[in-house]
């Protein structure tokens, strides 16, 4: 490892740029390294849930791989996960607060996932895999990368689903009075569980058509 | 006795973990490549959930709840601690795990060793402390229920994964279109799978 050469390389450099974009398509944690899709299913009936969630992740993994990188060398690798699980618990405390502080209605729709991001694989991968090993400035970097991945995915779903579920977007009206008069109906079944997987499973077969690369034998 | 008996089948078939709030996702996706590891697997989450949701049930009902402290004094019956519960109940998880860790492998070395890999990672599956938080929000009456709510939730689970993985055998031979193949297919089996389980919805307990 060249320290001198690192501490020299710009701050948005080529390598950090990827950190921040790779997540969004070809590494993105949900439908390539299938990290956290328990929450990303169950929230994303309507929107505006689905990005208060994405946003409340996005902090947390880039301040739990900001922090987990400054102690990287502190931490004795037996009691590592411990660790970890009290950095990201404090840090989702704090979100839990200030969103029952701010937005009760959205804490209250979110219920137990908020609680649940604790346990939101893409914060123990993550540590894991990147903040353990690399120094806190490109952590951070792919802490909002990984969220911002894992938020595009939850922001496509909440779309389709409550544009074709109640024909709305954010709760306003975006399908026109006309169209029901003609005997348009909203598909209920687009806010049903089982809807979020399937869409999730089409947008996978969209994703990896486009690159090939990414198809499983 | 009736009311815990509709918790439980009411935890396995129409609050399915799995299919209804799709808790545990990430490790029912990775470890459902055979039936037998899932097996194993599955049978590890009933116990360690059937152990957790009752203790951290007491944890909430004597400690964390607003005023659940009046037992102690007086003075302590206005206290509330509840916004700690997420950092006890993962506390208690990843003890209890450890412990089930090491009785497993003192009591039962064959099945340790089958488990392997899988029992550490129990302790950051969402299943686990889903059931935790599902306990505290639908505020159950008694250590009993909270025993079979979570036992239920934990065979909910294991039947999903089972189910899912005798299917992922047997679509290996199917001639699936390629950008589907494994993840794809399997999210979309699963909502299948969901869809049949809302059947369970019209029951009435």
């Amino acid at each position: 490892m060249s320290t001198d050469k690192q501490e020299r390389e710009p701050l948005f450099s080529a390598k950090n740029r990827k950190l921040l974009t790779n997540p969004l398509n070809i590494d993105n944690p949900i439908t390539v390294q299938v990290l956290g899709i328990c929450s990303a299913l169950a929230v994303t009936a309507k929107i505006k849930p689905a990005f208060v969630m994405a946003l409340s992740v996005m902090i947390v993994t880039a301040f739990s791989n900001f922090v987990i990188s400054l102690m990287r060398n502190g931490i004795p690798p037996r009691i590592r996960i411990i660790v970890q699980l009290v950095v990201i618990a404090s840090l989702v405390i704090v979100v839990d607060q200030v969103l029952k502080a701010f937005v009760y209605d959205v804490s209250k729709q979110l219920s137990v996932f908020v609680g649940l991001i604790i346990t939101n694989c893409i914060l123990m991968g993550r540590l894991e895999a990147f903040a353990m090993v690399n120094k806190p400035w490109p952590s951070i970097l792919d802490g909002i990368g990984n969220g911002l991945g894992y938020g595009i995915i939850l922001i496509i779903l909440g779309f389709v689903r409550e544009l074709f579920g109640s024909g709305t977007i954010w709760g306003f009206h975006v399908i026109p009075e006309a169209f029901y008069d003609f005997g348009y109906k909203n598909n209920g079944f687009m806010i049903l569980p089982p809807m979020a997987l399937i869409i999730v499973g089409i947008i996978i077969w969209i994703q990896r058509s486009r690159n090939p690369e990414l198809i499983e034998n | 006795m009736q009311e815990l008996f509709n918790i439980f089948v009411r935890s396995i078939f129409v609050d399915n973990m799995v299919f209804a709030y799709f808790l545990g996702m990430c490790s029912y996706l990775a470890v459902s490549k055979t039936v037998n590891t899932s097996v194993g697997l599955g049978l590890a989450v009933v116990f360690v959930l059937g152990i957790t949701v009752p203790v951290d049930y007491l944890l909430n009902e004597y400690i964390l709840k607003a005023g659940a402290l009046a037992w102690l004094d007086e003075g302590f019956a206005d206290v509330d601690l509840s916004f700690l519960s997420f950092i006890l109940f993962i506390a208690i998880i990843a003890s209890m795990v450890q412990l089930v860790e090491m009785v497993v492998e003192k009591f039962s070395p064959s099945l340790y060793s089958s488990l392997g890999i899988f029992l550490p990672l129990i302790a950051v599956n969402c299943a686990i402390l889903g059931g935790s938080l599902f306990m505290q929000e639908r505020e159950y009456q008694s250590v009993a229920q909270a025993t079979s709510f979570g036992i239920g939730s934990g065979l909910g689970w294991f039947l999903a994964i089972v189910g899912i993985a005798a299917i992922r055998e047997k679509i290996r031979y199917s001639n699936v279109p390629r950008p589907l193949r494994g993840l794809g297919i399997t999210f979309i089996i699963t909502g299948l799978m969901g869809i049949a389980f809302m059947s369970f919805l019209g029951i009435k307990l």
